[in-house]
């Protein structure tokens, strides 16, 4: 799948979450993953925002979010040098014999069992979201029970900016992109 | 210095500039209003809540200032939806203030509790929920600010009664912390350059002038363009009057009812330049062949309008007062000499010549009746519409030559939102007479503000176009369900004698020689005055793009038995 990823940094106030999320619902953007927690900064929150290339225009999904009063920045790191990483937890039947292939498997991917019952484990994997659907489609044949992933986060390698599709959108102060004045 | 919560909401309302509120009390409020009596603003008592929202519109739309509508908490809130959605849709700067349960009892389902700022989030630019008392001199500067700037819009505060009436220190904010929020202003040189050059290479080009040059004051920097380029302009239904009707170079209004050489000319061009207006599917019609050899250039001030329905060449986002007054040092003279002879060929069956044949065979026709309205207030009232036939003929034969004269609703399409939307007018105008046209069905959703008109002297001319139908769904019903009249027609009650009942004057007009004679008694009276008008019922708003056709692909007028007064 063809993923855009948008970092929004929003200003943590209480009701943000439920403003981006009812923009998204009522403007029919689908999204993959939505991810939100605290940032460098005090009071501003970090979002990472995962969505299908083919399904959503990512320039009209910024461009929305600028609107949301409490969204301070929104930069588009698809196709940007990053790291992004997803987190899951994947609760797997397993018996004794079943429990030394799914041992083997983790540590192929190295990730970790975490738990182990009478009849199930608990594996945890992170990385990227290729990897983690990579194991979880390894181990759905043993009997997945359980999933429970972060959605993915991201960030930029280096002093990367990533790419602001609406020059201006937010006042001419985002507007001097450095890299895109380069090009 | 230590003030009540109600206190400082005051205080920073008057600093605001606020002299009029439109509201109605209630449990959750009352704080609010009671603290009023020491501030110099005077309050309006509505009937119901959607008036209050309507009028805060109407006096926007006509005063260049913000209006305010207030409610309590609960149902009086969710009253207001349907004006604060209207005023979403055509970027109307209003704040609506709502009552709240007391912080501590929120999420309790206490009496009148319903979250209010979770229900208006989607209709809102913004909106705020006040638990603390500290929190409200900021809240009211960065609402007012909000609904005010960039694409402007409505503001909701909803404030917890207990931070009404808490003691707490007064300061006021000097400056706004809005991080999140910087209005474009002006568009990126280069792009000007490319629009410039797009501009100079056009032979066929057609500005589509929208609500924007009304809201960011850019009517003389339209005209200045469209003159010295000598390229036509055609309007959206709210951008009406950024330009003059009469003017040379004026199309009139484009889109489902606009004129059919206005439309087609949209079609025909080889550039559209989009100022202020977002491609609503009324003015576009069918998307696929909308102005297919058009290259499009679109100013605009919300981002995310761009591209939205129709892909443009060249965006400038920015201000468009801002906008056009660079362009206009980059634009080079023109002579489209060929194009504006082209387009003159095709202005056959026109209003004007509507007005023409109509035949002389002692009906009422509607149009016959806005078109008189037009003539004996000299095209320079403001005139508010409710939705429907009426009012595509209030656009069509009210020629209107200035900005903030048509007050309508244009993305909602709200019913009801006349003779509100007339009264908030009247007091951003009360030297002025206001008209409102309105149909018999939409007037009757809000008909319960006579009251308030009566209560405040209100200079409102009503004049209800009633062809006891509620005629747009009839017209549609006829061209496309064949004629079958489901929910349509209306047994009405005798507006006049209901006028009366509220003290309101009131006239029924059923002859075509009554018709002056009311307007005139309309006029000479003053204060609030309702003209039944009973016209033909099944009268045709022409033309007509029907929905999801080509935008040149009209039912036209049809020919009318010539009278004498043709000749």
């Amino acid at each position: 799948m063809n993923q855009n990823l948008l970092i929004a940094k929003v200003e943590n106030k209480p009701g943000v979450l439920n403003r981006v999320a009812s923009l998204f619902r009522r403007r029919n953007f689908n999204i993959e993953s939505l991810n939100v927690g605290h940032s460098e900064t005090p009071d501003v929150s970090r979002m990472t925002i995962a969505m299908d290339a083919s399904q959503v225009d990512v320039k009209l999904v910024e461009a929305n979010l600028y609107k949301l009063v409490n969204v301070i920045d929104v930069q588009d790191v698809s196709n940007h040098p990053n790291i992004t990483r997803d987190l899951a937890l994947i609760k797997v039947t397993a018996n004794a014999e079943q429990r030394a292939e799914i041992a083997n498997l983790v540590q192929l991917f190295r990730a970790k069992v975490v738990d182990v019952a009478a009849g199930s484990v608990i594996v945890e994997v992170t990385g990227t979201l290729d990897k983690v659907e990579a194991l979880i489609n390894l181990l759905r044949p043993m009997g997945v029970k359980e999933i429970v992933r972060t959605g993915q986060i991201a960030m930029l390698r280096g002093d990367g900016i990533g790419t602001r599709h609406t020059p201006g959108a937010n006042g001419n102060k985002q507007s001097n992109n450095k890299e895109e004045e380069r090009k | 210095m230590k003030k009540k919560g109600a206190q400082i909401f005051w205080e920073c309302m008057v600093r605001e500039g606020v002299e009029v509120v439109f509201g109605y009390p209630g449990g959750a409020i009352m704080p609010i209003h009671d603290a009023m009596l020491e501030f110099p603003v005077h309050h309006v008592l509505v009937r119901h809540e959607q008036g209050a929202a309507h009028m805060a519109d109407g006096y926007a739309r006509t005063s260049g200032k913000v209006g305010v509508a207030m409610a309590t908490s609960g149902p009086g809130a969710t009253n207001l939806v349907t004006g604060i959605g209207t005023a979403m849709m055509d970027s109307s700067p209003i704040v609506c203030v709502t009552g709240q349960v007391a912080s501590e009892f929120i999420g309790g389902d206490a009496f009148q509790e319903m979250d209010v700022t979770g229900i208006t989030l989607p209709i809102t630019k913004h909106n705020f929920l006040i638990t603390r008392a500290d929190e409200i001199a900021d809240v009211v500067r960065e609402a007012f600010y909000i609904a005010k700037s960039g694409r402007p819009g409505p503001v909701l505060i909803d404030i917890c009664k207990d931070a009404q009436v808490t003691e707490t220190d007064f300061e006021y904010p000097e400056e706004l912390s809005l991080p999140g929020y910087t209005p474009p202003v002006q568009a990126p040189t280069a792009d000007l350059q490319r629009a410039a050059e797009l501009i100079e290479a056009a032979e066929r080009p057609v500005i589509l002038a929208g609500h924007g040059v009304l809201m960011s004051d850019a009517m003389d920097e339209l005209r200045f363009f469209a003159e010295k380029t000598q390229t036509p302009v055609a309007m959206t239904l709210l951008g009406l009057g950024g330009f003059p009707a009469s003017h040379t170079l004026s199309l009139g209004m484009m889109g489902m009812h606009g004129e059919f050489y206005c439309n087609n000319a949209i079609q025909n061009a080889d550039l559209l330049l989009a100022f202020g207006m977002r491609f609503d599917d009324r003015v576009t019609g069918k998307l696929d062949t909308y102005a297919p050899n058009a290259k499009k250039v679109h100013v605009e001030i919300d981002p995310s309008e761009v591209h939205k329905n129709v892909a443009v060449d060249v965006p400038l986002v920015g201000d468009l007062k801002t906008v056009l007054g660079e362009l206009n040092t980059m634009i080079e003279p023109g002579d489209r000499e060929e194009w504006i002879e082209e387009i003159a060929k095709w202005r056959i069956d026109t209003v004007k010549h509507d007005i023409l044949s109509w035949p002389n065979d002692g009906q009422l026709y509607s149009t016959s009746v806005i078109n008189h309205i037009w003539e004996e207030t000299k095209g320079d009232r403001i005139v508010t519409t409710d939705v429907g036939q009426h009012q595509m003929w209030t656009a069509q034969y009210y020629q209107f030559e200035r900005p903030h004269r048509l007050v309508t609703s244009g993305g909602a399409g709200t019913m009801g939102f006349g003779l509100p939307s007339a009264i908030g007018a009247w007091f951003a105008h009360p030297d002025k007479e206001i008209w409102t046209v309105v149909g018999d069905g939409g007037f009757q959703m809000t008909q319960a503000e006579l009251a308030t008109a009566m209560q405040e002297g209100a200079n409102v001319k009503i004049a209800v176009i009633n062809n006891h139908f509620l005629g747009m769904v009839r017209q549609w019903q006829e061209f496309f369900f064949e004629k079958r009249y489901v929910a349509t027609p209306l047994h009405n009650p005798d507006f006049v004698k209901l006028a009366q009942a509220y003290d309101v004057p009131a006239r029924r007009v059923t002859e075509p020689d009554e018709v002056l004679p009311a307007i005139e008694f309309a006029q000479k009276t003053p204060g609030p005055v309702l003209l039944d008008f009973w016209v033909e019922k099944e009268e045709i708003v022409y033309p007509m793009v029907p929905s999801g056709a080509a935008l040149h692909d009209m039912l036209r007028r049809p020919e009318k038995p010539k009278t004498p007064l043709a000749e």
